[in-house]
Formats: C-alpha cells, sequence, structure tokens
C-alpha cells in the first residue's frame, strides 16, 4: 500500500512542480499566474458543462493511453495508436454509411466490432513484422502512421467524401449506428455537452484490459514477455502468437477511438480529427504508470488540462493554448525525471554494495 | 531501508511546499479576475475564430482579423480571437466561445462549416458569422463573395504584362471555391490574350494545404521554370512561399485577398483584394447597432467587396494603357455586360446533367 502511496505523490508533486514552472512562464509572458490558474480551475470544476468537458475530452486517451500501456505491459513500445485509431474510425464510419437500413440492435455492436478489428489489424501489422522478422516495432509503427493517415486522407477526399462539401469528410452516417449522448439518459445534463455513453466503454475497456492482464493465462503470458521474451520463449510461450496479440489488442484499444469520434459525436469521418491523441496516448499511460486503471486517472486528467486551456484561450490577452502544450511538456519531463531518480538510486545502491 | 524512508519524508516535506506556493498563488490574486469581469460588463463580445492558416497569413486570415479590430476601436466591444492552429482544434474553440456566451461568433473559412452549423443550432440565442460558405439558420449570417470576378480582373492584368505568354496558378487547398478563383483568372487572362497558357497546382487537398508555405514554392518554381513570368498565389498562408519563389527567380506574382502588394516590393504585380475586413466589420456594426440579418451577404465588385490593388508599390509595374482595359472590363462586369465563368454554376450545371 505505502509502494502505492508513495507513487501517487510522486505524481503529485510532478504536476505541481509542473504548475508552479508553467506559472513563471505565464508570470514571464506579462500575466498574473495566480489569475490565469484560477480561470483554469474554475473552468474544468466550476460548472457541470466544464466537468462533463473534461470527461468528453479525456475519452479519446483513455483509449489511446490503454493502447500504449497495453503494448507497453507486452514490451512493445506502440507509437502507432495515431494510425490505427484513424484505419479504425475510417472503418467504422464505412459500415456506417453502407449498411444504412440495419437496424441500432445489429448495426452498433457491428460497427464497434469493425473499428475493434480494423484498428488491431493495422496494430497487428506491426507486431507481426516485430515476431517473424525482429524488425523495431517503434520504426513500424511510426512508419505505418504516416501510410494510414495518407490513406485515409485519400480515402475521405477521394472515394467516400461527402458529394457536395468543401472539406474533406464521408457522408452521415446511419442514424441507427449512433450512440446515445449522455443528456438522452440523465436529462439534468446540459445538451451542448457531446459526452456520449462511449465514455463508459471506455471505462468498461480500461477494467477489461486491468483483468485480462492480470487474472488470465494470456495476460500471464503478454506480462511475462514483456519482462523477459528470451526466459518466456524457452519456457514454451510462443512469441509470435503473443507480439501479435499484444499489438492486435493494442491497435484495438486504439481503433475504439472512432466510439467516441465517429458513432457518438461527428457522425462521420473527418479528416484530420484527431489533434494527435495517438501521441498523446503516450504521455497519458506514461502518467498512468502504464496501469489500465492509472490510466483512466491520467486521462481525466490530460482531458482537465485541455479544457483549462481552452478557457484560458478565451479569458485572458497573452496567454494561449499553446501554454497548455507547455504544462503538458513539462508534467512529462518531471514525471519521467522520476523514473531516472529511482533509476540512480538503484545505482548507488549497487555500488553502496 | 533506511534510506527509502530518508527519501520519503523528503518527498513530504518538498510536497507541503509546493502545495503551499500552489495555493498560495490561486488565492493570492482572486479579486483581480473580478475586476476585469466588471470592466467588460454590458458590452457586446465578438468571437474570431481562423482557419488552420491562422491571424498571421497576411493573406485571407489576416484581413478578417483588420476588419475585427477596426470595429473594435470604432464600437465598445470585446474581441477575442482563437487561432485553433490545426483543423482539429477549430471545434473545441467555436464551442467554448459559445458556452461563454459570445453574442457573435465569426467563423473564417468554410472549414468552420460543419462547427458552426452544428453549434449554431444548439445555441440559438447567439449570432453566428461565417466567411467563404453557406451555412443556414436563423441566427446565422453567409458572408459570400464573387470571386471569380476578382479574379478576372488580376488575370487580366497577369496575361497584359506577362511577356513569354505564360502565367501560373497556385491555388490552396482542391476546391470548388478555388476553381471559382481560377476560372476567373483564367478567363480574365484569355480576355486580354487568347493565346495564353495557364498553369495550374493546388498545395493540397486537406486543409493543411492553406498553411504549407514549402509546397506553395516548390509549385511555384516549378511554373517559373516551365516559363510563367506572372504567377497569382490564391492559397492563405502557402502562398507566402509563392512570394518567396518570385523574389528568388526575380519574376512577378499576384496576391490575394488582403492588400499584399508590400510584401516583396517590385516582385508583386498587384493584389486581388477580397475585403473580408470590410464584411466582417459589417457584421460586427449590424449586431453592435441591433439589425443583425441572417442569410447571405453577398460582396461583388458593385458593392466594392472585391477589386484589385494599385498603390505606391506596384504602380510603375503596370502599363498605363493596361489599367485603363482593367477599368473598362470591371466596369462591364458591374452593368452585367460582361459574364465571368463562374464554377459554381458550372458545377451545379454538371449535376443537372447527371
Amino acid at each position: 500500500m505505502k509502494k502505492y502511496l508513495k507513487e501517487i505523490l510522486f505524481l503529485l508533486i510532478s504536476i505541481c512542480g509542473a504548475f508552479f514552472i508553467s506559472g513563471l512562464i505565464i508570470l514571464f509572458s506579462g500575466e498574473h499566474p495566480s489569475e490565469v490558474f484560477s480561470i483554469f480551475i474554475e473552468g474544468i470544476f466550476g460548472s457541470t458543462e466544464g466537468i462533463l468537458y473534461t470527461l468528453f475530452f479525456s475519452t479519446p486517451l483513455i483509449f489511446t493511453g490503454l493502447s500504449v500501456a497495453f503494448a507497453l505491459k507486452g514490451g512493445l513500445f506502440n507509437i502507432g495508436a495515431e494510425g490505427q485509431l484513424y484505419i479504425g474510425s475510417m472503418a467504422a464510419a464505412f459500415v456506417g454509411f453502407t449498411l444504412v437500413n440495419f437496424p441500432p440492435v445489429v448495426l452498433i455492436p457491428l460497427t464497434i466490432l469493425v473499428s475493434i478489428i480494423g484498428g488491431g489489424l493495422w496494430g497487428s501489422i506491426a507486431g507481426f513484422l516485430k515476431a517473424k522478422f525482429g524488425s523495431h516495432e517503434v520504426i513500424n509503427t511510426i512508419m505505418l502512421n504516416f501510410i494510414a493517415i495518407s490513406l485515409v486522407g485519400y480515402l475521405s477526399s477521394g472515394p467516400f467524401k461527402n458529394p457536395g462539401d468543401q472539406i474533406p469528410q464521408t457522408p452521415l452516417i446511419s442514424e441507427s449506428a449512433r450512440i446515445p449522448e449522455i443528456h438522452t439518459i440523465f436529462p439534468a445534463f446540459p445538451e451542448t455537452v457531446p459526452l456520449n455513453i462511449s465514455f463508459f466503454i471506455a471505462i468498461f475497456s480500461a477494467i477489461f484490459a486491468y483483468v485480462l492482464l492480470k487474472y488470465t493465462k494470456l495476460g500471464y503470458e503478454i506480462r511475462s514477455v514483456g519482462f523477459n521474451p528470451d526466459a518466456s520463449r524457452l519456457s514454451g510461450i510462443s512469441l509470435i502468437k503473443i507480439n501479435l496479440l499484444t499489438m492486435f489488442i493494442s491497435g484495438a484499444f486504439a481503433g475504439m477511438v472512432s466510439i467516441n469520434e465517429v458513432l457518438g459525436y461527428r457522425y462521420r469521418f473527418l479528416n484530420n480529427f484527431s489533434p494527435g491523441y495517438g501521441y498523446f496516448g503516450i504521455a497519458v499511460a506514461l502518467l498512468g504508470k502504464n496501469h489500465p486503471l492509472g490510466v483512466i486517472a491520467s486521462a481525466i486528467f490530460f482531458g482537465a488540462i485541455s479544457r483549462g486551456g481552452l478557457l484560458v484561450d478565451i479569458h485572458s490577452d497573452r496567454i494561449s493554448r499553446d501554454v497548455i502544450f507547455v504544462i503538458q511538456g513539462i508534467i512529462i519531463l518531471f514525471v519521467i525525471s522520476r523514473e531516472l531518480m529511482s533509476v540512480i538510486a538503484k545505482r548507488k545502491k549497487y555500488t553502496a554494495l | 531501508m533506511k534510506k527509502m524512508s530518508f527519501s520519503f519524508s523528503g518527498i513530504l516535506y518538498i510536497s507541503r511546499i509546493f502545495f503551499v506556493i500552489f495555493f498560495g498563488l490561486l488565492f493570492l490574486l482572486q479579486s483581480c479576475r473580478k475586476k476585469e469581469e466588471d470592466k467588460n460588463k454590458g458590452k457586446i463580445k465578438v468571437g474570431l475564430v481562423f482557419d488552420a492558416a491562422g491571424k498571421d497569413d497576411k493573406s485571407f486570415n489576416t484581413a478578417s482579423w483588420v476588419g475585427a479590430s477596426r470595429a473594435k476601436e470604432d464600437f465598445n466591444i470585446v474581441l477575442k480571437d482563437v487561432e485553433p492552429g490545426e483543423p482539429s482544434a477549430i471545434e473545441p474553440s467555436i464551442r467554448i466561445l459559445a458556452e461563454q456566451g459570445f453574442d457573435l461568433i465569426i467563423g473564417v473559412g468554410f472549414g468552420n462549416k460543419p462547427y458552426i452549423e452544428e453549434v449554431s443550432k444548439e445555441y440559438p440565442e447567439l449570432k453566428f458569422a461565417i466567411v467563404d460558405v453557406e451555412v443556414k439558420g436563423d441566427n446565422v449570417a453567409s458572408i459570400l463573395f464573387e470571386e471569380h470576378q476578382g479574379a478576372f480582373l488580376v488575370g487580366m492584368i497577369a496575361a497584359g504584362v506577362s511577356k513569354t505568354g505564360k502565367i501560373g496558378f497556385v491555388g490552396g487547398m482542391d476546391i470548388p471555391l478555388i476553381h471559382r478563383f481560377y476560372e476567373g483568372y483564367k478567363a480574365g487572362a484569355l480576355y486580354i490574350n487568347p493565346k495564353v497558357e495557364v498553369y495550374e497546382g493546388y498545395a493540397g487537398v486537406t486543409l493543411d494545404a492553406w498553411n504549407d508555405p514549402t509546397k506553395g514554392k516548390e509549385i511555384a518554381l516549378a511554373q517559373y521554370s516551365r516559363g510563367a513570368d506572372v504567377v497569382y498565389a490564391a492559397a492563405g498562408a502557402t502562398g507566402l512561399g509563392v512570394f518567396d519563389a518570385a523574389e528568388e527567380v526575380k519574376k512577378f506574382v499576384i496576391g490575394n485577398d488582403s492588400n499584399q502588394n508590400y510584401l516583396k516590393p517590385g516582385y508583386v504585380l498587384t493584389s486581388m483584394l477580397k475585403k473580408v475586413d470590410v464584411a466582417v466589420y459589417q457584421i460586427i456594426k449590424d449586431v453592435v447597432q441591433g439589425n443583425f440579418k441572417p442569410g447571405i451577404h453577398k460582396f461583388d465588385l458593385k458593392n466594392k467587396g472585391l477589386d484589385y490593388a494599385i498603390d505606391d508599390y506596384n504602380r510603375n509595374l503596370i502599363p498605363e494603357s493596361l489599367i485603363l482595359k482593367v477599368e473598362k472590363a470591371k466596369q462591364d462586369i458591374i452593368k452585367g455586360k460582361l459574364k465571368v465563368p463562374d464554377y459554381y454554376e458550372k458545377i451545379s450545371r454538371n449535376a443537372e446533367h447527371k
């Protein structure tokens, strides 16, 4: 228990330290840090909208954070969540606007399944290359990102383009493929916030990932390969199978971003819709200590930062949204430096021996 | 073990310091915030959301910013501008402005269309305006320009000045709106010199194509090397690359939207003025004076929403006789004697044929 407490304490210090340094940056750019931070905090917690928007912004980050964290548990560094989520979203949108006559009971699970398979298959390409030829998954996933982004860019501005639109986007998906927004379930919530039930699906996915990793044979094998591939192979675990499956599940989580973006919110595939969710996922996983439940917390934290950043942008003259990226960057630096601290501490211990 | 516990208490100590500083900062100037709110009370709040190119593209977005700032000087309003920087950030910006109760939200560029469409329905009590594209709604004003008319005039100038009989066109995003510029430009060039050759190039098919000066420069250099000696840049911030290219090969470039004659003096033949600033100013004025009208607001040569720029930077570059011809064509277009081909009509005609 004390171990967990210490971890959380470290994270809190990282966050406070990051805010402290960003406060200095704000001060240098000529605004009052306290003023900016109070706008920031008020924007997040000051209204129901604020809290709901925070959850809305965090939904895609939970998925991509899970994607990165899951792959890391299996010893693979998945930088390709961005490409995987685009492929998954395009697949979901395609099914959504072609199978118009299906009833919701069939179409919603089907589109979700398709997005999972789309993202998963795209992810498993890198897993396969890793397992079969030993080519490094970092390079492969990055390269696959470019291919995926170009591919969906072509599809959304070419064959699947909504005729008559100046922006590259597909037609709207069928009404029966759309998942309900939160205010249809809880009428008390404001209608203007696009938060939808994909948030709960995200939470469920995180729990699923946790159970899978902790309590199943497959999860044990994945973690085992993550710790020591050679030992795992010698003890009879098929590296090819585990690498493939790890990347498939990782890619599937990334593909599920489409549940929020395509099925719950835009109702279509809009080219370039992601502001880098896949890359933020790395930071989310890092801050969440690669723990599926930690990912939820850190995604909500990053969602809150994005939400607060928007308000700061609107309500202050000299501070723009970019300061938020600075804060995010500093937090990540702090978290990494904590890892570094523990490495140094370990080394000192060994040399002392 | 001893070492561990030491570092643990150390962390506690540091964290206490951080917490004290952090919350101290928060409490310190809470009062300042209130003062600012009082100052802005009762003023009309206007939010301006640029497209991907951003405030400083020296062209389309800059024009809208100039108009809005002029309105800020003349009327007692609060003006906030948001630079999304990338297409995916446009939507949260519009939503946050609406949520914060901005009276008028102006979306600059058609990239804002889906979001203005959506958000204007959710906030019927607020007013919205969008430039370059039509959005239907009782609280949305759509500012549209007859771009082809202005492009026709600069096309005439390009062909009239060109010595090689070859001219170029660099568009931003490959979409009907920019094809409309191109068709007008080409028609104007052919009007002066029926044998003129026009090269056509676009920077891309996504919204990022508005913000890619490197690519703009590449396309322009290719056109110059094929013999073009005037290139028309209708490409937002991408066009800035065309200006660099013109200076590099010492040939002419034509600017767009804002008056860009000052950018590379001596190389800028003229600029097609699409007076987004006038339009934006007008919309803000309407809202301030309480006679905001939803629907289409059309700007063309007749109501001086379009023009071409002649100033000290380029007066010596264009022969007097050519100016006279252009002025005559301008009057003919205004009177309806001269019909400039309109790409929008062309595509709607094609759609009917299908």
